[in-house]
C-alpha cells in the first residue's frame, strides 16, 4: 500500500472508533445538538419580539427575528462542537491507548484526522437537525438548491477549521476538565458579532471588534445565502478566516502530538 | 543475534537523572525480564525501546533498526501491551482487536479468524461483545497480551507481566508466552513480580537508580548473593547441642531443633558436609537445601549492598 493508502485507511479505523463512541455514548452528541437549539428557542420565544422589532424590517417582531437569528445560531452550533473535540481528544491523550497508538507503525495523526472526520461529521448532521427546527420554528430563507449547497460549504469549511483548532486545546493541556473549558469563548464570539444583533447597535469599541472578529463574515455570509442579504466581501473573509484559523489548528496540533508526551 | 542493543543508553528529566548509562543485549527468541524497585528508571526503559520517548544519549537498536533514527522501522517489528499500553475501554473486547487488525492493516477475512484465535486462545469467547470498561480485572489482564498479537507475532514484545491472574490463567499464560518465544519471538518484560522473571526469563537484568547492578541467567543471580544454606534437624535436645558444637552454625533453632549450615548447595559442599556429620556421628533426621530466590537477589542488589 501507499503511503496515502495507508493514511486513508488509518483515519478511516480512527473515524470508525469515533464514531463508535459517539453511538454507544450519545450524551455528548446530544449536547451539542441540543446547545444551539435551546439557544434558538429562546431567542425566538423569549427575546425574539422585542430584539425582532429593533431590527426594523418589514414585518419586524418575531418572525423577522427568526430569520434573523438562524445564521447565528447555526454557527454557535459549529462552536459547540469545539468542546466535545476538546474533550474526546483530551480523554485519548490522558489514557492508555495513545501509546499503544504511537508504538504502532500507523500514519501517525490518524488518532487527529479521525477526530476531525468525526467532529465534523456529527456537527454537519447537528446542524441539519438545528436547520430543521429553524424551519419549524419560523425561518423563511429564499434559498435556491445552490445557495444551500453553498450554505453548507461554509458551514463544513468553519467546523473543519475550529475542529481542528479544538483538536490543539485538548492537548494543550493534561486534564480533561481543563481542556473542555479552553473553546468556552468560542461559544460567546456569535454574540460578540453579528449572530445575535446588528454590529451597527453596538458602541464603537465593541462594534469594531464584532466587525472584524471571525465569526462575523461567516454569519453575514450565511445569512446571505440564507435570506438573500448583501454578501459583499463577507464570503472572502469568511474564506480567509477558515483557513487561517484551520492552519494554526492543524500545526499547532501535530506539534503538540509529536512532542515528547512524558515533558 | 541480538534482538535488542543498548550501549550508553542515559535519559533525564530535568536535573534528575534516570538513566544513567545503560548497556544490555537481548538475544533473538529469548525472553529478558529487567527487574527493579519503583522510580528504577523500567518504565522510561521501555519507553525509549518502544520509540514514544527519546533517549538524551545512547545506541539503540531493536530488531536491527535504529530507535531514534528509524523510529517507524522498530515500530513495524514491535508490539507493546499492558501498563504501556491499555485497550479502548469503551469498545467491546472484540472491536478492540478488530481495531488493531485494521491498523495492522490486514485484509478483512485474515483479521476476522486472526481475532477468532485469540479470543479462543485468550478465554475471552463470552466477554468479547462487552465493552472493556465492564471487565473484571482477570479478563481485563487476559486482553493484554491480544492487542499486540493481531498483526501476527511480532518479532519482539515487551509485554506487562501477566500478574493478577489466577494459577490456571497464569500457566496458561506462560505456556502462551514459551509458544511464542518457541516461535521466534522476543520479549522484553519489566516486573517487580521474581516469580514471574524467575519461571520465564533466559536473562535478568537488575536496574537500580538508573544503572544495571547485575545480569544474568537467574540461577547466575542467584549465586551473587549469599543466604544459600543447608538446614538440619536433629533428633533431640542433646543432637542438637553437639550438632551445634561441631558445626558451629551461624543461625540455630532450639524449639525446632534445627540448625543452619551456610552452603552454596553444590554436590561437593554438600558431600563435605555429610560427611563431617558422618565423622562427627551427628544424627540428623531431615536435611533439605535452601538456594536464595530472585527475592533475596533483588533485595541484595537494590538496597545499596552491592556484591
Amino acid at each position: 500500500m501507499t503511503a496515502f493508502a495507508h493514511a486513508r485507511r488509518d483515519s478511516l479505523t480512527m473515524l470508525r472508533r469515533n464514531l463508535r463512541h459517539a453511538r454507544r455514548y450519545p450524551a455528548l452528541t446530544f449536547s451539542t445538538i441540543a446547545l444551539p437549539v435551546i439557544f434558538l428557542l429562546l431567542f425566538v420565544y423569549v427575546f425574539g419580539g422585542t430584539l425582532g422589532d429593533g431590527l426594523g424590517g418589514v414585518t419586524g417582531g418575531r418572525a423577522e427575528y427568526a430569520n434573523y437569528v438562524v445564521p447565528g445560531i447555526l454557527v454557535m452550533g459549529v462552536a459547540g462542537a469545539a468542546q466535545g473535540t476538546a474533550i474526546g481528544v483530551a480523554m485519548d491523550m490522558t489514557e492508555g491507548i495513545i501509546a499503544r497508538f504511537r508504538t504502532m507503525a500507523i500514519f501517525r495523526p490518524s488518532v487527529l484526522t479521525g477526530h476531525v472526520l468525526g467532529s465534523v461529521i456529527q456537527t454537519m448532521l447537528s446542524l441539519v437537525v438545528v436547520v430543521a427546527i429553524s424551519l419549524a420554528v419560523g425561518l423563511r430563507p429564499n434559498a435556491t438548491a445552490l445557495e444551500w449547497l453553498a450554505a453548507a460549504g461554509v458551514l463544513t469549511m468553519i467546523t473543519v477549521a475550529v475542529v481542528w483548532l479544538s483538536v490543539a486545546l485538548g492537548m494543550v493541556t493534561r486534564s480533561v476538565e481543563t481542556a473542555s473549558n479552553l473553546p468556552m469563548p468560542l461559544l460567546l464570539l456569535p454574540f460578540m458579532g453579528s449572530g445575535f444583533v446588528p454590529t451597527d447597535s453596538m458602541p464603537a469599541a465593541m462594534r469594531w471588534f464584532a466587525d472584524y472578529q471571525p465569526f462575523t463574515p461567516v454569519i453575514e455570509t450565511l445569512r446571505g445565502l440564507l435570506l438573500g442579504t448583501g454578501i459583499g466581501n463577507d464570503a472572502w473573509l469568511a474564506a480567509g478566516w477558515s483557513l487561517a484559523i484551520g492552519l494554526v489548528g492543524f500545526v499547532w496540533s501535530i506539534v503538540l502530538y509529536n512532542r515528547d508526551p512524558t515533558a | 543475534m541480538a534482538a535488542i542493543t543498548v550501549t550508553g543508553l542515559r535519559r533525564s528529566y530535568g536535573d534528575k537523572v534516570v538513566l544513567d548509562g545503560v548497556d544490555l543485549d537481548v538475544d533473538e527468541g529469548t525472553i529478558f525480564a529487567l527487574l527493579g524497585p519503583n522510580g528504577a528508571g523500567k518504565t522510561t526503559m521501555v519507553q525509549i525501546l518502544s520509540t514514544l520517548i527519546q533517549p538524551d544519549a545512547g545506541e539503540l537498536h531493536v530488531g536491527g533498526h535504529d530507535v531514534v533514527h528509524e523510529p517507524d522501522a522498530v515500530r513495524g517489528v514491535i508490539g507493546v501491551t499492558g501498563q504501556f499500553s491499555a485497550v479502548d475501554g469503551l469498545l467491546t473486547g472484540e472491536e478492540n482487536l478488530a481495531m488493531m487488525a485494521d491498523l495492522c492493516h490486514l485484509d478483512r477475512a485474515a483479521g476476522r479468524s486472526r481475532i477468532e484465535l485469540l479470543l479462543a486462545d485468550f478465554d475471552l469467547v463470552d466477554a468479547a461483545r462487552k465493552p472493556v470498561s465492564t471487565y473484571s480485572g482477570g479478563m481485563r489482564r487476559r486482553l493484554g497480551l491480544p492487542p499486540a498479537l493481531v498483526g501476527g507475532p511480532p518479532p519482539l514484545l515487551p509485554p506487562s507481566p501477566p500478574t493478577g491472574l489466577d494459577p490456571r490463567s497464569r500457566r496458561t499464560m506462560w505456556h502462551i508466552i514459551r509458544d511464542l518465544v518457541a516461535g521466534g519471538v522476543t520479549i522484553f518484560l519489566t516486573t517487580q513480580y521474581l516469580e514471574e522473571a524467575d519461571q520465564l526469563a533466559d536473562r535478568v537484568a537488575v536496574l537500580d537508580r538508573g544503572t544495571l547492578v547485575a545480569q544474568g541467567t537467574p540461577a547466575e543471580l542467584k549465586r551473587l548473593v549469599p543466604g544459600g544454606h543447608v538446614r538440619l534437624k536433629l533428633r533431640d535436645a542433646d543432637e542438637f547441642e553437639y550438632a551445634i558444637r561441631v558445626l558451629d552454625p551461624p543461625v540455630h533453632d532450639a524449639e525446632a531443633l534445627a540448625i543452619q549450615v551456610p552452603s552454596d548447595g553444590s554436590v561437593r559442599s554438600l558431600r563435605a558436609l555429610l560427611d563431617r556429620l558422618d565423622h562427627s556421628s551427628v544424627e540428623v533426621d531431615e536435611l533439605s537445601v535452601h538456594l536464595p530466590g530472585l527475592d533475596d537477589v533483588f533485595l541484595a542488589l537494590t538496597s545499596g549492598v552491592r556484591p
